[in-house]
């Protein structure tokens, strides 16, 4: 019973990173119909930014801002990096590319996602790096013999909040039904006069900078982070985003959770080597008794 | 008159044609005479893997419009079927070709027939899934068959009988591009054939391909089984080649980038395929002396090809190509 | 089976035909028999379900109740492939042809159905596999001619221009060398002397001993090529009738045009 809770807390852990990734991958897929492979790259250099930040300021953080303002800041700073690193990838790489169709873009996201990961790996080094740990807060907890990292209780929290506030905008607001109308069908929401290049600066803007607090938060939760883990978490979060249902944003947020949780179960009960085997095997599953995800809607094709 | 005419015009199109295929073939067969030096063979013979790669992607993706982003997965169970078998029971590995073959298509008829129906991004993850599934079980020495990471090794050059052995740098270089060439040769005539077409006009549009009488499930299966069982003779002779075999080689990145073949050169076309194969193998060659910028540049590159030429570096031309066997023959019988 | 069905001069018949989209019926129990020979015309306002009617009959969608027999044969349950087999070939409502392909390819689509040559025999380009080439390219070329393309042939399809599609789809139907030929608005964006030709050929076609079947909105086509039309309304039939007798019947009109006390409000 202790094992199940504790690795259940684990297992939303993980996947809540995977959520976070995965919002920013659904909303570029819903509006502009791209497998954008360089999202993960984004997540690894928020990452890496918040790295740097909490290395280079160490002293100033120690003085001042103490641990937990530090781990704000480092996210804050991620954020921004990952969001501007973002449009700009937009800006140069995709921007010139969607006339000519889907697969071109496709091709050009894998260009920018080699780019990123090289460029990282030239400004960074390639031996992974380690956020030290007198830069990571939390302590642990004894609670009725469950030992909990509050590390780890407030990165669900913030997750879960951000997640909760993209959730409010997307479904609750205006600009929200815009985007779910762009979604659905762009150039008639642009006819309706839906400002589009707004929408595709605030998609390209806020998924990277999702993508980049995660990268932070795994940072801290691992403590270990390397050039090339975006392309894992990508393909775990481009999973995670299927597994919802395509360009469904609440889609994932649940697929992640489900992702993590799956992974923890796959890893506790039936074996750590064979854990993402068995993720896959059961996306496959759901994929075929639900062809278009767990909250995608079943599309009539119009003949 | 008109007939003739139009025949003419076809004839020296081909007879351009033709000449330009001489030259490329003499090439090729040239290469290892010329330039003797094992290294740049070698990078040529990695360059044959890819087309053969490529050609194999070419089939599901190109000529189907199926986003199979896994597909280096038959590669490995090629490569692995030809590594178990020779290393436990010293099969030699010139039978295993066929076979490995054969053991990639069955996986890819089992794995696809029932995710068969599923529909582009959603067909995509799933072979992503496939691929990985692969993989995995490889790096996990299921039954202390394949050796975890470390993967399979020493594994034998390929023997006919006693006559010849596949040993050195050139042999492998032509027993790689000669399997090239003739897969090529298979393609252009099923491009051009009722199989060919009907896997275009999927691609087109499959609602109307069905409803003027295209089985569809049975052409992409087709498609699939195919592009596997080629994707195994790769994996079969890139096994022989480096005499080890190991997950690592088959990797999600090596599915994205024999994707980019297929996507570099143009969908569903055959010259594209060289192309493309071209770029992804011997750019990072070529590009050494950059150190570790090349990778760097290859990401440019890729971007930078995808403004200028979306439609891929040489796309199928169609039109009166087409009609050249039938009618060349057509014409001889009137006579 | 019945006697109505062994009736050699019924093509396709429906019984009880329904189709729903989750709460929405699209066709009600919708009853159609289509006479060998002639052209019969299913009308009725937008949203009716005629469309919906067509894409059941050639097996796009199952039908949720309800049977189709084509010639007397049950269809129900076969895929639209087999359907085309059977002999029922159709255009659609926005043309769907192969855009990037040439125009012959796109005609020689229709015969694919009537060939058998393999992956092998095609890979060995064998005796008979060259025969059936020739064979299904004459018959494109024929029907490229028959529908005054030739000129086109080597022309992608996206390239020609919008009436001359039209007349291309139809052509690749007919390349199926089908009994019965369904055109889902063959005249919407043709001009009217398109138009004009469209009706000519099609009273062409008919004394070629073909079948055809069409749903069309421009009533001078339906009022002047019809033998037979069909009013659907809601997903039902609401009347039918030689085109004079539904011209003036007041349901029809009704549906048409709305209640007057619906108007009213």
């Amino acid at each position: 019973m202790k094992l199940i809770i504790e690795q259940l807390l684990n297992g939303l852990t993980i996947g809540s990173f995977y959520s976070l990734i995965a919002m920013g991958y659904s909303m570029v897929y819903g509006v502009m119909k791209l497998i954008n492979f360089a999202h993960g790259d984004f997540f690894t250099f928020g990452s890496y930014m918040g790295y740097t930040l909490l290395v280079m300021g160490i002293t100033f953080i120690t003085s001042t801002l103490g641990v937990w303002g530090g781990m704000i800041a480092a996210m804050l700073i991620a954020a921004i990096s990952s969001g501007v690193l973002g449009l700009t990838v937009e800006r140069i790489a995709y921007r010139p590319i969607y006339p000519a169709g889907r697969l071109p873009a496709v091709v050009s996201a894998l260009g920018a996602s080699i780019f990123i990961q090289n460029a990282i790996m030239i400004i960074w080094g390639p031996r992974p790096h380690a956020y030290t740990s007198d830069v990571i807060p939390g302590f642990i907890l004894n609670i009725a013999g469950f030992r909990i990292n509050i590390l780890q209780i407030i990165i669900l929290l913030l997750s879960f909040l951000l997640m909760g506030i993209l959730y409010y905008i997307v479904q609750k607001t205006t600009f929200g039904a815009a985007i779910r109308a762009s979604a659905l069908d762009r150039e008639t929401a642009a006819l309706m006069g839906i400002n589009i290049n707004l929408i595709i600066f605030f998609i390209f803007a806020l998924g990277p900078a999702l993508g980049g607090v995660a990268g932070v938060m795994v940072g801290m939760y691992y403590r270990k982070i390397s050039f090339i883990m975006g392309w894992n978490f990508g393909l775990k979060a481009f999973t995670a985003t299927i597994l919802g249902g395509i360009g469904n944003i609440p889609g994932a947020m649940v697929g992640g959770l489900i992702l993590g949780v799956l992974e923890m179960l796959g890893s506790t009960y039936l074996s750590t080597a064979y854990k993402d085997v068995f993720v896959f095997l059961v996306l496959i599953l759901v994929l075929l008794f639900r062809p278009t995800g767990i909250l995608g809607e079943k599309i009539a094709e119009k003949v | 008159m008109k007939l003739k005419n139009e025949n003419s015009q076809v004839n020296r199109l081909s007879r351009k044609n033709n000449w330009f295929v001489i030259l490329l073939i003499l090439l090729f067969l040239l290469f290892p005479l010329v330039i003797k030096n094992d290294y740049f063979i070698d990078v040529a013979f990695f360059f044959g893997i890819y087309t053969l790669l490529g050609l194999s992607l070419n089939i599901v993706l190109g000529e189907v419009g199926l986003f199979d982003l896994g597909h280096m997965g038959f590669a490995a169970i090629g490569a692995y079927t030809t590594a178990i078998l020779n290393t436990r029971f010293g099969i030699p590995v010139l039978i295993l070709l066929p076979i490995s073959a054969i053991a990639a298509a069955i996986f890819a008829y089992l794995v696809c027939s029932p995710i068969i129906h599923l529909k582009g991004d959603y067909l995509c993850i799933v072979t992503i899934g496939m691929g990985e599934i692969i993989r995995l079980t490889l790096l996990n020495n299921p039954f202390g068959l394949t050796g975890g990471p470390n993967g399979v090794f020493g594994i034998c050059f390929p023997t006919v009988g006693s006559l010849m052995t596949i040993d050195n740098c050139p042999k492998f270089y032509y027993y790689i591009w000669i399997v090239v060439g003739l897969t090529v040769f298979a393609l252009i005539r099923l491009q051009n054939s009722r199989i060919g077409r009907a896997w275009n006009y999927i691609r087109e549009d499959v609602i109307a391909a069905e409803a003027l009488g295209v089985d569809v499930r049975y052409y992409k299966l087709l498609a699939f089984v195919l592009g596997a069982a080629l994707a195994g003779v790769a994996g079969n002779i890139y096994a022989t080649k480096l005499m080890i075999v190991s997950p690592e080689s088959f990797s999600f990145m090596e599915s994205c980038l024999l994707f980019c073949i297929v996507l570099i050169g143009g969908m569903g076309s055959i010259p594209g395929v060289l192309i493309g194969a071209a770029a992804i193998s011997l750019f990072p060659e070529l590009f050494q002396t950059f150190a570790q910028y090349r990778m760097l540049f290859f990401g440019a590159v890729m971007i930078i090809m995808m403004m200028f030429r979306p439609g891929g570096v040489w796309p199928r031309q169609r039109g009166r190509i087409l009609l050249k066997p039938v009618l060349m023959r057509a014409e001889k019988s009137e006579i | 089976m019945d006697v109505k069905n062994i009736k050699k001069d019924i093509m396709l018949e429906t019984k009880r035909l329904t189709k729903r989209f989750g709460g929405l019926v699209a066709v009600n129990q919708f009853d159609l028999e289509v006479l060998k020979g002639k052209i019969s015309s299913i009308i009725g306002p937008n949203g009716a379900g005629k469309t919906t009617v067509f894409n059941v009959i050639t097996g796009i969608y199952h039908p949720d109740d309800g049977e189709y027999y084509f010639k007397g044969e049950r269809l129900f349950g076969l895929k639209p492939h087999q359907i085309l087999s059977k002999g029922i070939a159709r255009t659609f409502q926005n043309i769907r042809l192969f855009p990037n392909m040439t125009c012959l390819e796109n005609v020689m689509a229709g015969q694919h159905a009537r060939g058998n040559s393999g992956m092998w025999q095609s890979i060995f380009r064998t005796p008979a596999q060259l025969n059936e080439e020739k064979r299904i390219m004459k018959i494109a070329e024929d029907r490229l001619e028959q529908v005054g393309l030739s000129c086109y042939k080597h022309e992608l399809a996206k390239n020609i221009a919008y009436g001359n599609q039209r007349m291309l789809e139809i052509a690749r139907a007919l390349a199926s060398e089908p009994g019965l030929l369904i055109l889902d608005e063959p005249s919407s964006g043709l001009n009217d002397k398109e138009t004009e030709d469209l009706m000519g050929f099609l009273d062409k076609l008919i004394r070629d001993d073909l079948t055809i079947l069409l749903i069309e909105h421009d009533m001078n086509v339906v009022m002047g090529i019809s033998d037979w039309v069909t009013v659907m309304d809601e997903g039902k039939k609401i009347a039918e009738g030689k085109p004079k007798e539904v011209y003036h019947n007041p349901v029809v009109i009704e549906a048409y045009l709305g209640k007057e006390e619906e108007e009213e409000n």
